[in-house]
């Protein structure tokens, strides 16, 4: 079921899809998103990709492994969440906060927001993991 | 303090992960972990303060807005009995499990439950709990089917499907909970029963809860997805599962009868006793009538779960003590009697009673590493089995419950029925003239395991002099939790 105008979407909707769940992971924590929806959306973008083109050139274009990218995001949320013990031995996942100003625009950013990205690497390496699994199944 | 028990077995998780080329490097990564846990689980215990507590605030938010963690004499205790029984299991399953599976991520997955299992005892959160509960599930799920025979993934249905209906009842009872009290922090709640008029829906939230934990722990009349569930994966995976999944559900029961059910005493503890009663008779008589060692001794945890439910019912210090104490043993003498059943597996090729036979004459060693702790299930001193029913019954005499007292008894006399059922069957019997039954190879560090966890079970039983008041404080601290409460939240005490 490869239609070209799939394959047309599908290669335009990845870096659209890649980029959007950027500027969701960072708006979750105000606003609606965050790292698990981001997540879901970036390993869309792969599997959209691997419908349109099939499993084996979708995993060419994964910078590593999804088991890579699940380790990466569970050591990131748990380092994001060591932080804060320099503060105290109890301090656990207590949020440390710093921000960085560009002339009007102040991007914020704190251990919450370093949890979220090893949400979002855990969350989009298991999507790929397990649909690529049951989409090589297939064939 | 109180995060390191998760904090390791997380972090050991992804060094597993990232050496999951390396079978040895894993090994010796799991030895260490469990031993650093052990050490952990050892400083929190000697850490209690003076009311022994310990509480901790995830992300330092003050209860009860947060996640509290809290440590008392219950839950230090069994912390350090899991990961001493985690220590046996893991060396065992490195001698005992087959390298496909050790290369498939059955290390990782001991780490995940092991992860589950500390969490559970020192969350303060009811919704923390439910996640923590999880945790175990999938662990304990991929755990069961590791392998993919065809046998375990029928099991694994069963298993996943009641866990499913467990968790569904449980996030119900939270909802109802949340909607009645407006919080989740356990102390907050029981602070919130003992100072304002109880909202009638709250009942039927701990009926659910009492359900949902029933369904975890095995107890009448949820237990059947245990006897299908547990005999099917190799038996290092089914003893360690023994020594802690059940455990943690009667542990969450002894924790919410404490802080919440115990308001209502007179209706809830008639319905324990029904309960406690019925899980010891059928769980015994269902393994007086097998003849597999594995399904034996899965039926034996259903039955010995009515102890300890029966401890809760009680609800004296010595009966508290009491179902603690048979906690403890249980996780020690029930993973060594299955280690020992395993090492006989290995050498037999068998776990079919009426195929085997002769081990007491060809291995009298192993003989001796089964008798133990199959003396201790069954309750003769000096064992700790024989303790742990002592305090019970002793605290069921006290207290006049002459009923559950008398069924405790009587199940206790089943239970060596079947002891000796396996004694005489696989150790004394002449062996059958059977066909070439495959005979796998036994790798020293099953036997260390085993001999580790029947050390455990002999210690555990000789020391009870010297340990018994901590078991006491334990069952006077879940008597009384006031003291719990004021540990948790002591701003809204000071009030």
């Amino acid at each position: 079921m490869k239609t070209e105008i799939l394959k047309i979407a599908a290669a335009h909707l990845k870096p659209f899809l890649l980029v959007l769940s950027l500027v969701v992971l960072y708006r979750g924590h105000n606003e609606p998103g965050g790292g698990f929806i981001a997540g879901l959306m970036a390993g869309m973008a792969y599997v959209i990709y691997a419908g349109a083109f099939g499993v084996i050139q979708a995993k060419q274009l994964l910078l590593a492994k999804p088991l890579t990218f699940m380790g990466l995001g569970i050591s990131l949320s748990i380092f994001s969440g060591t932080i804060g013990l320099m503060n105290g031995a109890d301090n656990f996942l207590t949020g440390v906060w710093t921000s960085i100003s560009f002339g009007d625009y102040m991007l914020k950013l704190g251990t919450p927001l370093l949890f979220d990205l090893g949400v979002y690497f855990t969350v989009a390496g298991m999507l790929v993991k397990v649909i690529f699994s049951v989409m090589e199944e297939d064939v | 303090m109180l995060f390191l028990p998760i904090l390791i077995p997380l972090i050991s998780i992804i060094l597993l992960i990232a050496s999951r080329h390396r079978l040895k490097l894993q090994q010796w990564l799991s030895i260490v972990s469990v031993l650093a846990q052990l050490i952990i689980a050892l400083t929190i215990f000697f850490n209690l303060s003076e009311t022994g507590h310990l509480v901790a605030q995830a992300g330092s938010w003050p209860a009860p807005y947060g996640i509290t963690f809290v440590a008392d004499y219950t839950s230090a205790i069994l912390l350090i009995a899991v990961s001493l029984i985690a220590v046996a299991a893991i060396i065992y399953s490195i001698g005992f499990v087959d390298q496909v599976r050790q290369r498939g991520g059955l290390f990782v997955l001991f780490q995940g439950l092991l992860t589950g299992v500390y969490g559970s005892l020192l969350t303060g959160d009811i919704f923390n709990l439910y996640v923590w509960f999880e945790v175990m599930v999938i662990s304990s799920f991929v755990l069961i089917t590791l392998g993919a025979e065809k046998q375990q993934l029928r099991a694994s249905v069963k298993y996943l499907v009641m866990n499913l209906i467990g968790s569904m009842l449980f996030v119900a009872a939270i909802g109802l909970l949340y909607s009645q009290l407006g919080t989740l922090n356990m102390a907050d709640i029981a602070y919130k029963l003992r100072s304002e008029a109880i909202p009638p829906l709250v009942n039927s939230a701990i009926m659910l809860f009492f359900i949902a934990f029933g369904i975890k722990a095995a107890v009448f009349p949820f237990f059947f997805w245990l006897p299908a569930s547990y005999p099917t994966p190799p038996i290092a995976i089914t003893a360690f599962f023994g020594a802690t999944l059940t455990k943690v559900g009667v542990y969450v029961m002894l924790r919410f009868y404490s802080l919440f059910a115990q308001l209502d005493a007179p209706f809830w503890q008639p319905v324990i006793f029904v309960v406690a009663g019925l899980t010891m008779v059928f769980g015994v008589l269902m393994a007086a009538s097998s003849y597999d060692i594995r399904k034996i001794l899965s039926f034996h945890i259903i039955s010995q779960i009515g102890y300890m439910l029966m401890g809760i019912g009680l609800f004296s210090v010595i009966g508290l003590a009491g179902a603690i104490f048979f906690i403890v043993h249980n996780m020690f003498s029930k993973t060594a009697t299955f280690m020992a059943g395993g090492l006989i597996y290995l050498y037999k090729g068998t776990y079919d009673l009426k195929k085997l036979g002769w081990v007491y004459k060809t291995k009298p060693f192993l003989a001796f590493l089964f008798l133990i702790p199959a003396l201790s299930l069954a309750g003769i001193p000096p064992t700790p089995g024989f303790f742990g029913k002592f305090f019970l019954l002793y605290a069921g005499f006290e207290g006049a419950h002459w009923t559950i007292t008398i069924v405790a008894l009587v199940v206790s006399i089943l239970t060596l029925f079947s002891m000796v059922k396996i004694w005489n069957e696989a150790m004394w019997k002449p062996e059958v003239e059977s066909a070439n039954l495959s005979v796998k190879s036994v790798r020293p560090a099953a036997w260390v395991g085993t001999v580790i966890a029947v050390v455990f079970t002999l210690l555990l039983g000789l020391t009870v002099g010297f340990t018994y008041d901590y078991f006491a404080q334990a069952g006077q601290q879940l008597i009384d939790p006031m003291n719990y409460i004021k540990a948790v939240l002591p701003e809204l005490i000071a009030k």
